[in-house]
């Protein structure tokens, strides 16, 4: 019990002390990305939200991610796959975020940290689908920074 | 109230005395209260638990919570009703079920905790926590998850210290087991809050450690609670509410036995049915010393110890029966 209240205290202070740096990430993305300059984004294609052709990637969500690392002061290093090869690739650390029209509903939330909605569209059934991205799992700092982008350009 | 022997005032076929009418009433509206507090702490920690495992666990948790208090408005309320011929010993065992099941939760708590924590420990999954919009501002769902932890947490602290007298004065064990899970209830909040605590400065373990450092505990009180509510349908010596010792009251039985010239040698078995005590004596008189009057007196001077004892037999018999206790604790024994 002692060890516990000890904890508490720990935590605390250190909680009080970087009150404005809570959330922080487990593996430091946020901070490696501001101190490296280099937003590394996994794209894979999805009609409108992302468009590839040739080495150029745009639509939608690129527009977005490119505001994103602006706002970060840092430039995107693209990897252009299939939506299971960049999982993997974020799985192993080698991405910071990773865009390809992903649903809110997507398989991959126990492999990655999903943002929450940040967009919604009709699918060719009519049915509503929400819109998100995904950042490597547990990176609160980056996930709630990116969410915070999100809510900024897309009320 | 003024009327302490209408039926209102009766568990089954026992009265209560005034000061355990009283607890009685507060037990029940505590426990009503305390429903609709738990009630709102599972709605509330649902709409926020996100994919903290300490938020999960701590919603589990709330839902177990819920059987204890629902056990006991239950026993006491079975337990009302009167002897009769196909219940001859009245419905007091329905506490002994209530027992059970909520000695149960208990222990299911502690063992889901420890399962749930130590997989998220062994396969390193790191928890994400992201942000909710209130109001235009992006705010960390974590501090939410803290503001709701303190809520759920105040609540346990305050009903598990009024519910601790209220169990030892009723004899009653789920009201003894509840307020353990109360201790459980705020155990758990305050792993959470230190969990995500933890996790927002970056150490993605600590929700899962805070929840196995205080699992150890609620195993424990479980597991007691288990056992004893085993030992209690087992027909076990009736023990303290708290399972501590053998309950006290045995000893007066046998020292006001013991005082009687016409007993020989005594014994008895004493069983707890919930709330009160089953008392069965066994008395070897001097001689022929032996009439009606003096068993029936011994029966109602057994009944004045203690308002618990209720349904007593004395039962003359040539030599004691094996496994009946025939010395009160602290008295030397006969050489």
């Amino acid at each position: 019990m002692r060890c516990a209240r000890a904890l508490v205290g720990l935590l605390l202070a250190a909680g009080l002390a970087g009150c404005g740096a809570i959330p922080r990430d487990p593996d430091g993305a946020l901070e490696r990305v501001r101190t490296e300059q280099v937003l590394r984004v996994g794209a894979s294609a999805s009609p409108e939200r992302v468009v590839i052709e040739g080495d150029e990637v745009g639509g939608t969500e690129a527009v977005l991610v490119t505001g994103f690392a602006r706002a970060l002061d840092a430039d995107i290093d693209w990897t252009l796959s299939g939506e299971t090869e960049l999982i993997a690739a974020m799985e192993r650390g080698e991405l910071d975020l990773i865009i390809g029209g992903l649903h809110a509903d997507s398989p991959w939330a126990d492999k990655v940290s999903l943002t929450r909605p940040y967009a919604s569209s009709r699918d060719p059934e009519g049915e509503t689908v929400t819109h998100v991205m995904a950042v490597p799992l547990g990176e609160n700092a980056l996930l709630v920074r990116l969410e915070r982008y999100l809510d900024e350009v897309s009320p | 109230m003024s009327q302490p022997d209408t039926g209102e005032w009766l568990l089954g076929h026992t009265s209560l005395p005034r000061e355990q009418q009283v607890m009685l009433t507060r037990a029940r509206r505590l426990q009503v209260i305390g429903l609709a507090y738990l009630a709102s702490c599972v709605v509330l920690v649902y709409l926020v638990m996100g994919s903290s495992q300490a938020m999960k666990v701590a919603w589990v948790e709330d839902l177990l919570s819920l059987v204890p208090p629902i056990a006991f408005l239950f026993a006491v309320h079975r337990a009302r009703r009167p002897r009769s011929v196909s219940h001859p010993y009245g419905h007091h065992r329905a506490v002994g079920a209530g027992h059970l099941a909520a000695a149960v939760a208990l222990l299911a708590v502690g063992l889901f905790l420890v399962y749930d924590s130590g997989s998220a420990l062994l396969k390193a999954e790191h928890p994400s926590i992201g942000s909710v919009n209130i109001l235009g501002h992006t705010v960390w769902s974590g501090w939410l998850m803290m503001g709701v932890m303190i809520y759920t947490g105040v609540g346990p602290v305050i009903l598990g210290r009024l519910k601790l007298p209220l169990a030892d004065g009723l004899h009653d064990k789920v009201l003894q087991a509840d307020a353990e899970m109360n201790k459980a209830d705020w155990m758990t909040a305050a792993a959470a809050i230190v969990g995500i605590l933890g996790i927002g400065i970056g150490l993605w373990w600590a929700d899962a450690v805070a929840a196995l450092v205080i699992s150890g505990s609620i195993l424990k009180d479980g597991w007691d609670q288990v056992r004893g509510a085993f030992g209690g349908l087992l027909d076990s010596e009736a023990r303290t509410v708290d399972d501590s010792e053998v309950h006290p009251v045995i000893d007066d039985i046998l020292a006001a036995a013991r005082s009687l010239a016409w007993v020989a040698q005594s014994g008895c078995r004493v069983r707890d049915q919930g709330h009160v005590l089953h008392v069965e004596l066994f008395v070897v008189p001097v001689g022929e010393s032996v009439t009606v009057e003096r068993c029936a007196a011994l029966v109602d001077a057994l009944r004045a110890l203690d308002w618990k004892l209720d349904d007593v037999v004395v039962v003359p018999v040539p030599e004691l029966p094996v496994g009946v206790r025939t010395r009160p604790r602290g008295l030397e024994p006969e050489s």
